[in-house]
């Protein structure tokens, strides 16, 4: 009698570990890294899909490395790749052609996005997001006269966190600038562009420098403790800012704690027009991908409507197809849905894109974006000097990656120039 | 066969050094003086032209230069008073010995709940009176603040095991030489400057090699404590590797980093130079 339950034992066992080496699907991905977000795509997301799938986050640099190294060694163990839009770039003649997965639910803008310029559906759309700003109800009563909360200026914002940091005593604008924020974005997407009409080719334009002066006048309102700030949710939440800037994934546990204590609007025009930047992130096969049918078997799982909405409880990323939100979503959705609505349908409204081409210089742009704001905001630098001197690394980086110029800067022949 | 033996029993741990650690090492060398497959010094043109190099040098040399010397002493006094106890050596010992057992990042973390804005120190402070509302103690505006916690926590987490390696070396020093130079009329401290501190040289030197070697390479507990405001060599070493993804520059951190152990190591052995006969 014990012998044969050992050997039932022993079969199932047995049984159970073949099924999980055949059949479970690695994938690895750059977002969702957060651990709550982690947990909730496998339990809810991925917990639907008949094939198995192992989900495993990275930050970008490990993310990338482990790909490299699988690519370089010619064999690999992960079947789907899922990461933002620039991070496929440097892949791009690795990944395997989708064009067989039916995505015609997405908008034909994503899909050619995820071409990465080749004839080749390398990328399939996954998940969308962007940056929004988001105030405490309290601060609404500062805004200065005659603003529209839906449709600010920079010059406004200035002025209501001027009208806030003396009525209160305090510096109550919380801008992300910790190791872990989302600044660069801030200035590639919104301020330089609002002002300049342009991310890359305009960089240390007489324009420019308008901008970066203007965030200088911006900082003086904001909380110094910002340079430790990460995700903007926690001091709204904590009440150390007012009125902020972030990603919509980074802003979801504010409303989602307190809906009634905070709004989320669209970000400020300056004279260019009404900067923001939409995030797509995508889904990708490598060519070193051991059962290439299971990998599309689960882009196409998540492409399913309620898998989308699923990944948007999940993340707070939105959906790239068209779908019906039930009416429970988290309130998070709500209020960004809206001001994300307002900013892209705005009349002034300036979509740039996220870095394209830059392949694994893509860090170094940023740190370019970076370096000038701690040098000019920081240091107090002086901002001409600044921006010539960062201008050079922009080229350099620009050249060396032979990246052509994309939204809102006018299309190049050859390199993005610097001017 | 006897003759062979000692070389055999060499050889696993040899070979482990060459494959895991010169192989990798000859590797990072190739990889700071070549670009795109070509022979070249742009890497650490680049990185001393990056104006973060020169602030990222100079916060490592002096976080080394407060560092150590603070460590010693207090792990000499420490080593001496764990010395002279008659009861309780072990007990006190492993006291002293606590912070070893603790990583650096949380050795960080534990220093940043006490110096944040909502941290311990606002915290007593504020309940004491001395201040209305929380203040930013490590904020950019106060890099000396943040340079100050980044020392603290340093001295915290690293002397004992300075401790450590000093107490077994004064373990090894015979007491009748001491107690020669006690019949000679020799008071405590002499006794303790002309006899224990020569005995202990090779001690000292271990210790002070790999603190030196540790220093250099501070990472963690900066991070925490003051995330990228407060550069230092092996953070802007992690920062082109993974964030710039820039392994030529990377690599050429490392060999600055190298070259500071190496130059500052050989400094170390000349000072405190053993004779070969005196050795112990």
């Amino acid at each position: 009698m014990k012998s044969r339950l050992k050997l039932t034992l022993l079969a199932t066992a047995s049984a159970l570990i073949s099924t999980n080496a055949i059949a479970e699907t690695l994938f690895w991905s750059s977002q969702a890294t957060p651990i709550e977000e982690t947990q909730a795509m496998r339990e809810q997301v991925l917990s639907g899909f008949d094939g198995g799938v192992s989900f495993q986050p990275a930050d970008p640099g490990p993310w990338l490395t482990r790909i490299q190294a699988e690519l370089g060694a010619g064999s690999g163990s992960i079947g789907v790749l899922g990461a933002l839009h620039g991070d496929f770039t440097p892949l791009a003649g690795n990944l395997a052609d989708l064009s067989g997965i039916d995505a015609s639910a997405v908008s034909p803008g994503f899909m050619e996005l995820g071409l990465l310029g080749t004839g080749e559906q390398k990328y399939i759309p996954w998940m969308q997001a962007t940056y929004v700003m988001a105030a405490h109800t309290n601060a609404l009563e500062y805004l200065p006269d005659g603003a529209d909360l839906m449709a600010l200026s920079y010059d406004e914002l200035i002025a209501w966190a001027a009208n806030m940091h003396e009525a209160t005593g305090e510096p109550r604008f919380g801008f992300p600038a910790g190791p872990q924020g989302l600044k660069h974005r801030f200035f590639q997407g919104y301020l330089l562009p609002a002002y300049t009409g342009s991310m890359v080719t305009e960089f240390r334009s007489d324009a420019a420098e308008e901008a970066w002066t203007a965030f200088l006048e911006l900082w003086e309102h904001t909380n110094p403790a910002s340079t430790n700030y990460s995700f903007m949710q926690e001091q709204l939440i904590s009440g150390d800012a007012w009125l902020v800037f972030d990603h919509t994934a980074r802003l979801a546990d504010a409303f989602n704690q307190q809906p009634d204590d905070f709004v989320a609007f669209p970000a400020p025009a300056g004279p260019a027009g009404r900067g923001f930047m939409p995030v797509l992130a995508g889904m990708a096969v490598p060519e070193t991908a051991q059962d290439k049918d299971a990998a599309m078997d689960l882009i196409s799982y998540m492409l399913a409507p309620e898998t989308q909405i699923a990944t948007l409880r999940a993340t707070n990323f939105f959906p790239v197809i068209d779908v019906d939100f039930p009416d429970d979503m988290p309130p998070s959705v709500q209020a960004a849905g809206a001001a994300i609505a307002a900013m892209s349908g705005a009349d002034d409204a300036l979509p740039a894109l996220l870095p394209v081409g830059l392949g694994d210089l893509g860090g170094q742009f940023n740190q370019v974006y970076n370096d000038s704001f701690e040098r000019i905001v920081l240091a107090r630098q002086p901002v001409r000097a600044v921006l010539d001197d960062q201008a050079d690394a922009l080229r350099r980086i620009l050249d060396e990656a032979g990246a052509p110029c994309w939204a809102p800067d006018a299309p190049s022949d050859g390199p993005c120039p610097v001017n | 066969m006897p003759r062979a033996l000692p070389y055999l029993l060499l050889l696993p741990a040899s070979l482990f050094l060459l494959v895991f650690f010169f192989y990798p090492f000859g590797l990072v060398v190739v990889e700071s003086l070549t670009r795109g497959g070509e022979w070249t010094t742009e890497n650490f043109t680049r990185m001393t032209g990056h104006w973060k190099f020169a602030p990222a040098f100079w916060n490592t040399i002096w976080l080394t230069a407060i560092v150590v010397p603070v460590q010693l002493i207090m792990a000499l006094t420490m080593a001496s008073v764990v010395q002279k106890l008659k009861t309780g050596r072990s007990g006190l010992l492993y006291i002293f010995a606590i912070p070893l057992g603790i990583s650096d990042l949380a050795a960080g973390l534990i220093w940043l709940a006490i110096f944040e804005q909502s941290g311990f120190l606002n915290s007593i402070f504020h309940a004491f009176g001395i201040i209305d509302r929380p203040t930013l103690y490590l904020g950019y505006q106060n890099m000396w603040v943040i340079f100050l916690a980044v020392v603290l926590a340093e001295i915290w987490r690293a002397t004992a095991i300075m401790m450590v390696i000093i107490v077994a070396g004064m373990g090894l020093i015979p007491k009748e030489y001491s107690e020669a130079a006690e019949v000679f009329g020799a008071s405590r401290w002499q006794r303790f400057t002309r006899v224990t501190l020569p005995l202990l040289r090779p001690s000292l030197q271990t210790a002070l090699i790999l603190r030196i070697l540790m220093a250099f390479e501070v990472f963690a507990v900066v991070m925490a404590l003051g995330g990228t405001t407060l550069p230092v060599l092996m953070g802007e070493t992690f920062q082109w590797q993974f964030q710039l993804q820039d392994r030529g520059v990377a690599a050429a951190y490392a060999m600055v980093i190298l070259g500071l152990s190496v130059a500052f190591s050989l400094v170390v052995l000349r000072l405190l130079h053993v004779p070969k006969g005196a050795r112990i």
